[in-house]
C-alpha cells in the first residue's frame, strides 16, 4: 500500500491541513497536464502557468521571506489545474495561498479591496438602486472607474434589484407563515449568496419555490459573503472573517443533519472545500458544515436519485447551450444541471466546448486583465453564435454576466428552467424560455 | 609534451585543495591546482551541506569540535555568499540516552559552542514539523553551506592572486630528482592529452585518493575510507538544521540546504575511493531515523540519494580496534614526507571535515612553505573572499532565483524549470569553457541544471540541444552527452524507486527511452565498443 505524506502527517497531527496543501507539491512530476489545461496560460505570456507558479516555485518560496513573485497575480484561481492534476497536487490552492503572501508583502490594492467587498456594495447600493444602476450604465462613470481604480469599463456589471431577497423572504414568512415540519429530515437551508440577495433576487425566489414544491421546509438563516472574492484577491484575513461567520451561523443546522443548499455554485465550492484547503479553517465545525453543503442542482439530483423529486414537468421545447463554470467543476460531481434538466420533456441541453468563460470571479473586472479574460471566454461566444442560440444556461452569476457581455444574449441559472417546467413563477421576472403550459405536466413519478 | 612550471602543484580540487591554492596564492607562491574531474566532484561535492558548530563531535572528539566552532565563525565571515545562517537544533527524544544531554551541554560550554537550552514548545514554534516527543533541545550556531559556491570562492580568490586551476587533469606519475619530487605528469581525462608540470613542491590534497596518489611514488599512506550516504528530500521540511542529541550514529542530521532537506548520514567502511553507491538499506535507515524527529518525513518525496567517501585519518595501530567510522577521529593530519619517508617535495593532507577545510589548508601550506623557504604567514582568515562569478546565484537563498526571473533579470527561455536555469545562462557558461570540452554535468555543477524534482527529465534534452548548437557537436556526440547526463542523474534516483520518485522516474524513462529512443540512438552510433552510458555515469 502506498502512503502519502498527507495521511501520515495527518495521523500524527503535527501539521494542520493548510500546511498539507503546500506539501502536495511533493506529488508533482512536471507532466505539465495542468499547464496545457490552464485557460489563462494559453492566451497570455504574462502567466507562466499553474505548474510553474504552483508546485515548482513552492519549493523556492521561503515562509519567512517576502514574496518573490508577481506573475502569480495573473492566475485566476479558476482551479482547473487542481481538477486535472493526475497526482493530487492542490495547484490552485497552493497558488492562492501564495497570492495571500503576495498581498501580505505588498498590500492589497484599493481596487482589489473594492472587488473583494462585493457583499458591502450589494447592500449599500440597494436603497439607491435607480441611481446606482444609472451610474453603472453611464459610460463616463465607467471610464472614470477604469482610470481611477482600475475596474475595466468593458467588464459586465450587474444591476441592483432595488430590494433584497432576504427582505422579500421575511415578508413572505410574515404574510404566509409556513407550518413547522414534523422532522428535521424535511428541512433545508438555503444559502443565497450576495448576488442573489441584491442583484438577482428572482433566482432565490425560484429556488425556494422549487424547494417548497418538492415539499421541503426552507430556512434562510443569517449569512454573509462566502469570502471567495476576498480569497481570490489574496485577502485572507478578510476571507477568513466572512468564512468564520458563515461557519458559525450554519454549524447548528449541519449538526442537526440539515442540508445547506445554494444556487451560486462558486460560493458552495468555497464552503465545501476552500475554507479548509485554502483558508486553513479545518476545525470540526468547518468540516461538518462542508459535509452538509450542496450545490442546488447537485442536491436536486440527489433527491431524484433518492426518489424524492417530483417530475410533474411541463415540456420545454428548446435546445440550449450549457456552460459548466470552473468553480462548479471543482466540486468534482459531474454536471448535475444537465442531469436534472434532462428530466424535462422536450428540453435538450448541449455543453459548450470551452474551459472557462474568463471572468473567474473578479479577475475579468480588472482593467489589466480584461483583454485576457475576453480571450479566454471567446470560444464560448463563437460556439453560441454559430449555434444561433440566444439563451445560455450557466450555474454561477459572474460567468452569466460575462457570457451575456461576450454573446450579447441572455444567460440564465438552471433553476429558471426547472421552475418554469414545474409551472412556478415569481411576480417580477419573466423567463426568456417558456414551457408548453397547454400540455399537462408529466405525472409525478416517485421511484 | 607541453610543460608548465610553478612553485607548488596542488593535487585535488576539493575544499582543502582549493583553500590551499588560495592560501598559497595569498602568500605570494605561484600555484596551480589540478583535479582529475571538475572541481568539487569528490567528497566535498558529495557533502550534506552542514557547516558544523562542533556540537556533533563535542563528546567523542573534543578537539575537532573546537576546530569546527572556530572555523565555522571564520567561514561565515569570509564566505557569506556560500552560507545560510539557518542555526541548528540538537533534539533528544525519549528513545535517546537520557544522561547524554547534560554531559553534552557541559562539553559544549567547555568547547565554546553557544548551546542555548530551549523548551520543546519553543523548538516546535521554530520548527512546527518537529516531533512532540522532545526530552531536551538546544539551539547551536550550525549553518548550511553550499560547497560548490565555497570552492568556487576559493578558486576565484586564488586566481585573483595569480594562481590557476585546471580541471580533468589526472596525475599519472610524479617527476622525481633523487630523493625529491619535482613535479607531476598529467593526463587530460577527456582528450588523453599529456602535460608535464614542474613544481618545487606538490601538495597531495586528494581526500580518499590520497593513498593512491602517494602510491604513485611508492609511499604508503593509510587512510580509512568510510562511505556515508545521504538522501535529499524534495522540499525543506525544516528551515533549521536538526541534529539528534545522542552519541554519533547513523541518520543524525537533517540539513535544509537550497531547495531541499538533506538527511544524513551512514557510515560504512569501504576499500575503494570511488565507491559512491548507495544501498537501499541505507536509505531506509536514514528515513527511519529522520522520522523519529520529524514524523511523517519518511513518506515524503525523496529526490536523490548519493554517497561520499570520508578520508578518515588515524594512526594505523588504533585503526583495527574501532568498530564504526562514526567513532574515528575527524581530525586531520599533515604528513611531511621528508620527515616520514625521506622524500622532499611532497606533502599530504588527509582527514578532516569540510567545515575545517581552511584550517587544514593553513597547516598544510605552513609545511609546504617551510620546504620552500617561504616565510609569509597565513592570512586567509583575515578578509572576505571575492564573490565568485558563478555565485551571485545565491542558491541558498530560496527566493533569489524566482525574484530575479520575475523581475526581468534573467531573460530568455527557461530550460531547467525546477531549478530555474535559462538558455542565456547556459550559453554563457558553455562559452566560458572556451575550447575545452563541456559535459552537461559540468553545467549542472555550475548552474544546478537538472538537480530538481524531475532530475533532468525535462531539461536534459533541452540542454543537450543547446550544447549541440553551441559546441557544434556531431549528432553522435550530442546523443552520448545526453546519455551520460541522464545516466548520471538516474543513478542517484535508483535507490529511491518507490512512491513519488518512482512515478517521476517512470515518466522520465518514458521520455528518454520510449519517446526519444535514447538506447536505440546509442546503439546506432557506437564509436566506443564498451558501454557508453557506463563510462558516462563515472564522469
Amino acid at each position: 500500500m502506498m502512503h502519502t505524506a498527507s495521511d501520515t502527517v495527518m495521523s500524527d497531527h503535527t501539521l494542520s491541513l493548510i500546511e498539507l496543501t503546500a506539501f502536495t507539491a511533493d506529488h508533482c512530476v512536471k507532466c505539465n497536464i495542468c499547464t496545457s489545461a490552464c485557460p489563462f496560460a494559453k492566451v497570455t505570456p504574462l502567466f507562466p502557468g499553474p505548474k510553474v507558479v504552483g508546485p515548482q516555485w513552492q519549493r523556492l518560496r521561503d515562509p519567512d521571506a517576502p514574496s518573490p513573485d508577481h506573475s502569480l497575480d495573473y492566475c485566476s484561481s479558476c482551479g482547473i489545474c487542481t481538477l486535472v492534476c493526475p497526482h493530487g497536487v492542490k495547484v490552485m490552492e497552493i497558488n492562492t495561498q501564495a497570492k495571500a503572501k503576495l498581498v501580505e508583502t505588498h498590500g492589497l490594492s484599493l481596487r482589489n479591496w473594492f472587488l473583494a467587498r462585493n457583499e458591502l456594495w450589494g447592500r449599500l447600493g440597494t436603497p439607491l438602486a435607480p441611481l446606482a444602476n444609472f451610474a453603472l450604465r453611464n459610460r463616463l462613470v465607467r471610464w472614470a472607474a477604469e482610470k481611477v481604480i482600475g475596474v475595466s469599463r468593458r467588464a459586465p456589471m450587474p444591476g441592483w434589484a432595488g430590494y433584497t431577497f432576504r427582505g422579500w423572504w421575511q415578508r413572505q414568512l410574515r404574510d404566509h407563515p409556513r407550518p413547522e415540519p414534523v422532522s428535521d429530515a424535511d428541512r433545508v437551508v438555503y444559502f443565497h449568496g450576495c448576488s442573489t440577495n441584491t442583484y438577482e433576487p428572482h433566482i432565490g425566489k425560484l429556488a425556494v419555490a422549487i424547494l417548497e414544491h418538492i415539499g421541503l421546509h426552507v430556512e434562510v438563516p443569517p449569512q454573509t459573503c462566502c469570502g471567495l472574492p476576498a480569497q481570490s484577491n489574496g485577502d485572507f484575513p478578510g476571507a477568513r472573517r466572512y468564512a468564520q461567520t458563515n461557519i458559525e451561523r450554519l454549524a447548528d443546522y449541519a449538526r442537526r443533519g440539515i442540508p445547506i443548499v445554494g444556487t451560486a455554485a462558486s460560493c458552495m465550492t468555497a464552503i465545501k472545500g476552500d475554507y479548509q484547503h485554502v483558508l486553513g479553517l479545518d476545525g470540526a465545525e468547518a468540516r461538518l458544515v462542508a459535509a452538509h453543503t450542496y450545490d442546488f442542482m447537485e442536491f436536486v439530483w440527489k433527491l431524484h436519485q433518492e426518489g424524492r423529486l417530483p417530475t410533474d414537468f411541463h415540456p420545454i421545447h428548446q435546445e440550449l447551450p450549457y456552460h459548466a463554470p470552473c468553480q462548479l467543476k471543482a466540486h468534482g460531481f459531474g454536471r448535475p444541471a444537465l442531469d436534472v434538466l434532462s428530466l424535462i420533456p422536450g428540453l435538450k441541453l448541449w455543453e459548450i466546448d470551452a474551459d472557462c468563460c474568463g471572468i473567474a470571479g473578479t479577475y475579468g473586472f480588472k482593467v489589466e486583465k480584461r483583454e485576457i479574460s475576453e480571450a479566454v471566454g471567446w470560444p464560448i461566444a463563437q460556439q453560441v453564435q454559430e449555434a444561433g442560440a440566444e439563451v445560455v444556461v450557466c450555474d454561477t452569476e459572474t460567468c452569466r454576466w460575462q457570457i451575456q457581455a461576450l454573446t450579447g444574449g441572455t444567460a440564465i441559472h438552471p433553476v429558471v428552467l426547472l421552475a418554469e417546467a414545474y409551472g412556478l413563477s415569481v411576480d417580477d421576472y419573466r423567463p426568456p424560455v417558456r414551457a408548453d403550459k397547454r400540455r399537462a405536466p408529466a405525472p409525478t413519478g416517485v421511484w | 609534451m607541453e610543460t608548465t612550471s610553478v612553485d607548488v602543484l596542488v593535487v585535488g580540487g576539493g575544499a582543502t585543495g582549493a583553500a590551499a591554492a588560495y592560501d598559497l596564492a595569498r602568500r605570494g607562491v605561484r600555484v596551480l591546482l589540478v583535479d582529475q574531474n571538475d572541481l568539487t566532484t569528490g567528497t566535498s561535492g558529495r557533502y550534506h551541506g552542514l557547516l558544523h558548530s562542533g556540537g556533533r563531535y563535542v563528546i567523542t572528539d573534543f578537539d575537532t569540535a573546537v576546530e569546527c566552532i572556530t572555523e565555522n565563525m571564520i567561514l561565515r565571515r569570509i564566505a557569506p555568499f556560500a552560507i545560510e545562517d539557518t542555526g541548528g537544533l540538537f533534539v533528544a527524544t525519549s528513545q535517546d540516552p537520557d544522561d547524554f544531554p547534560a554531559r553534552w551541554a557541559a562539553a559544549c560550554a567547555r568547547a565554546g559552542i553557544a548551546a542555548e537550552a530551549l523548551t520543546p514548545e519553543q523548538a516546535r514554534a521554530l520548527e512546527p514539523a518537529l516531533t512532540r516527543d522532545i526530552t531536551a533541545v538546544y539551539r547551536v550556531p550550525d549553518a548550511s553551506c553550499d560547497s560548490f559556491d565555497l570552492n568556487h570562492g576559493f578558486i576565484t580568490a586564488a586566481r585573483t592572486y595569480g594562481g590557476d586551476a585546471w580541471i580533468y587533469q589526472r596525475v599519472t606519475g610524479f617527476l622525481t630528482d633523487g630523493d625529491a619530487v619535482v613535479g607531476a605528469e598529467l593526463e587530460d581525462t577527456r582528450t588523453g592529452e599529456r602535460r608535464r608540470v614542474h613544481a618545487a613542491c606538490v601538495l597531495n590534497a586528494t581526500g580518499p585518493w590520497a593513498g593512491v596518489v602517494a602510491g604513485l611514488v611508492g609511499l604508503d599512506v593509510k587512510i580509512r575510507l568510510d562511505r556515508g550516504s545521504m538522501v535529499a528530500m524534495n522540499i525543506r521540511w525544516v528551515n533549521t538544521i536538526v541534529n539528534r542529541l545522542r552519541p554519533p550514529s547513523d541518520g543524525d542530521i537533517l540539513v535544509p540546504v537550497g531547495t531541499v532537506c538533506v538527511l544524513g548520514t551512514t557510515s560504512i567502511r569501504t576499500e575503494d575511493p570511488a565507491d559512491t553507491h548507495v544501498d537501499v538499506s541505507e536509505v531506509s535507515t536514514l528515513l527511519r531515523e529522520a522520522d523519529v524527529v520529524v514524523p511523517g518525513i519518511r513518506h515524503g518525496r525523496a529526490l536523490r540519494a548519493w554517497a561520499g567517501v570520508r578520508p578518515l585519518y588515524e594512526p594505523p595501530a588504533e585503526l583495527a580496534q574501532l568498530e564504526s567510522g562514526h567513532n574515528v577521529s575527524r581530525r586531520f593530519a599533515v604528513i611531511d614526507h621528508t620527515e616520514r619517508d625521506g622524500l622532499r617535495g611532497l606533502v599530504t593532507v588527509v582527514g578532516g571535515k569540510l567545515t575545517t577545510c581552511r584550517l587544514m589548508a593553513e597547516q598544510a601550506v605552513d609545511v609546504v612553505c617551510r620546504q620552500l623557504g617561504v616565510a609569509a604567514r597565513c592570512t586567509t582568515a583575515d578578509e572576505p573572499l571575492p564573490v565568485p562569478e558563478t555565485s551571485p546565484r545565491h542558491y541558498h537563498q530560496l527566493t533569489h532565483r524566482v525574484h530575479r526571473l520575475e523581475h526581468g533579470e534573467m531573460p530568455g527561455a527557461l530550460i531547467c524549470e525546477c531549478e530555474v536555469v535559462t538558455r542565456p545562462q547556459l550559453e554563457a557558461r558553455i562559452a566560458a569553457y572556451g575550447d575545452q570540452p563541456v559535459a552537461l554535468d559540468d553545467l549542472r555543477r555550475d548552474l544546478r541544471l537538472g538537480m530538481g524534482p524531475c532530475q533532468a527529465g525535462f531539461c536534459g534534452y533541452r540542454a543537450a540541444g543547446i550544447l549541440h548548437a553551441a559546441k557544434g557537436l556531431s549528432p553522435g556526440e550530442a546523443t552520448r552527452a545526453l546519455s551520460a547526463f541522464v545516466g548520471e542523474r538516474f543513478r542517484g534516483v535508483r535507490p529511491l524507486l518507490y512512491g513519488h520518485q518512482l512515478r517521476q522516474f517512470y515518466l522520465d524513462e518514458l521520455i528518454y527511452r520510449r519517446t526519444l529512443g535514447l538506447d536505440a540512438l546509442l546503439a546506432l552510433d557506437q564509436p566506443q565498443p564498451e558501454g557508453v552510458s557506463d563510462a558516462g555515469s563515472e564522469a
